[in-house]
């Protein structure tokens, strides 16, 4: 089981959705953010090329912060989702410092916060709350061992980009483009 | 034209607009433990070389600011754990793959392993103890009992006395584990920075040694401070110029890592090479930090009076300077954005 996530930047409006939803779904505290929004401009106007792209935790496969964790809080749940144990989370950073997304963030508790592809809805086999709400459907979830899977034949048929692949991270959340 | 930039507005606290998780703590940290392990490297040095009573300083007294170098090192540690009550989590697990993670077992180690080493040579330096100012003596007596005779106090558990007397009998051996610690310790005070490929300043593999001879040079500049000896200071003096050589050397490699690196790094360089740092970098710590005292070293050297705690100092600050700026400006480069 491998879980991914497929982002069609040819379909995203920027409208911020995902990144309220995941608030209120998930209890993110006041002021912060587990996703959020990117805006690329390429060009000098008039001539310009814009791309809008819905960002959280890639969820590696070579996870640095999984790598750097002193106490194995950060950890590979199931489908490869990263997440942290909150008991076992000194809040030390070492995963913030080591996320070349900056994905992490300390919540105001002390632990170390992240996008958990909303894996208590996931274990009951729903959409991470982010892609059900998507008002355009531009995000795709999935199993990619799963064959036949909607993000197998997606990536298999569109052009597709990772976020910093000389990081060596493998990051597990595709931009179609 | 590229631009990238988040419009949905976030603001998470210690992460934007830049990276600023790590503050005073870890640079003072690194800083102490550098100090500790050059400390506790010469002190177990010397002592192997056979050299007790030439360099004194350098093996007993100087040696006694270790174990609390470490203790507020330590202290440091935890003011920057956001989830304090929680640490304890650091020792239900050894994960090699983590520098802090051996770190912290590291420390655990080295900090009773100091201690113990300089519980040895009180004795020798503070023989006779003044045993009617109530308030110290209330505070020693928890450890040390009077005794008449002309060391007036010994320890006060039997298990205190067999365990120096078991290090005194294993010195060897005791020394050579305190230097293989010391330079772990050493090492690591870089290589927690130089293990994070999302940030390029850190991410090259010269960090950690440059961060081991920086903290043996701290060292040596407070050996150099506290001795009042006149060969032992010139001794080390020379100790230190060797290793300032060393340490610009290591500097000249680092930028020469970045300038032929991958594009962040050229960018990390940049910070120092025309950006925001190169004043504070170059001035503050080539400048004030390692090659003034290596002027007023080699004066000395050459028999010129130069007041030997201005050099000290000076390498002292530039020690603690050089990790500010690494911590701080090493947040500041990222691959996105």
């Amino acid at each position: 089981m491998r879980y991914a996530m497929a982002i069609d930047t040819k379909k995203c409006v920027g409208c911020c959705d995902c990144v309220v939803a995941c608030q209120t779904e998930n209890d993110v505290p006041h002021g912060y953010a587990r996703d959020w929004i990117v805006e690329r401009t390429d060009g000098t106007y008039p001539k310009l090329n814009l791309e809008l792209r819905s960002e959280r935790c890639n969820h590696c496969d070579n996870s640095p912060c999984i790598r750097c964790c002193p106490t194995g809080a950060s950890h590979y749940a199931q489908g490869g989702i990263v997440v942290v144990t909150e008991e076992k989370c000194i809040g030390c950073g070492a995963c913030v410092e080591s996320c070349p997304y900056d994905a992490r963030f300390s919540h105001p508790e002390g632990h170390i916060d992240k996008c958990t592809f909303c894996l208590h809805r996931v274990e009951k086999e729903q959409d991470p709350f982010c892609v059900s709400v998507c008002p355009t459907r531009c995000m795709y979830f999935g199993d990619l061992d799963e064959p036949g899977s909607e993000i197998i034949e997606i990536l298999a048929t569109r052009k597709w980009k990772v976020l910093s692949p000389e990081t060596g991270t493998k990051p597990q959340i595709f931009y179609l483009y | 034209m590229k631009e990238e930039i988040i419009v949905s507005g976030r603001m998470n606290e210690g992460i934007d607009p830049y990276l600023n998780i790590w503050h005073w703590e870890i640079p003072i940290y690194l800083f102490l433990g550098g100090l500790a392990a050059g400390l506790i490297f010469f002190s177990a040095l010397y002592s192997l070389l056979g050299k007790e009573s030439q360099y004194k300083t350098a093996v007993k007294s100087a040696s006694i600011l270790a174990p609390f170098a470490i203790i507020l090192g330590l202290v440091a540690l935890f003011l920057d754990l956001k989830h304090k009550l929680f640490f304890w989590q650091l020792y239900t697990t050894i994960r090699l793959e983590s520098p802090m993670s051996w770190g912290a077992w590291t420390l655990l180690i080295i900090t009773p392993l100091s201690f113990a080493w300089v519980a040895t040579f009180l004795k020798d330096l503070f023989p006779v103890i003044n045993w009617d100012k109530s308030f110290y003596a209330r505070m020693l007596r928890m450890v040390l009992k009077p005794v008449e005779q002309e060391q007036n106090w010994d320890w006060k558990y039997k298990i205190f006395r067999v365990l120096e007397a078991w290090i005194i009998r294993n010195k060897k051996l005791y020394a050579w584990v305190l230097i293989y610690y010391a330079v772990i310790l050493g090492v690591y005070t870089g290589i927690l920075l130089s293990a994070f490929n999302a940030r390029p300043l850190w991410n090259t593999s010269i960090l950690g040694p440059l961060f081991l001879v920086s903290g043996l040079s701290t060292a040596a500049a407070t050996i150099m401070w506290m001795s009042s000896d006149h060969k032992e200071r010139i001794m080390f003096s020379k100790i230190d110029l060797i290793l300032i050589g060393i340490e610009l050397f290591l500097i000249a490699h680092l930028f020469m890592g970045f300038r032929a690196g991958p594009e962040v790094q050229v960018e990390a360089a940049k910070l120092f090479l025309g950006g925001n740092f190169t004043m504070m970098f170059w001035v503050f710590v080539v400048g004030i930090g390692l090659i003034l005292p290596a002027i007023f070293e080699v004066f000395e050297l050459f028999g010129k009076k130069v007041p030997v705690f201005i050099p000290a100092i000076l390498i002292l600050f530039g020690g603690v300077m050089f990790r500010i700026i690494m911590v701080d400006a090493g947040q500041l480069v990222r691959y996105l954005y």
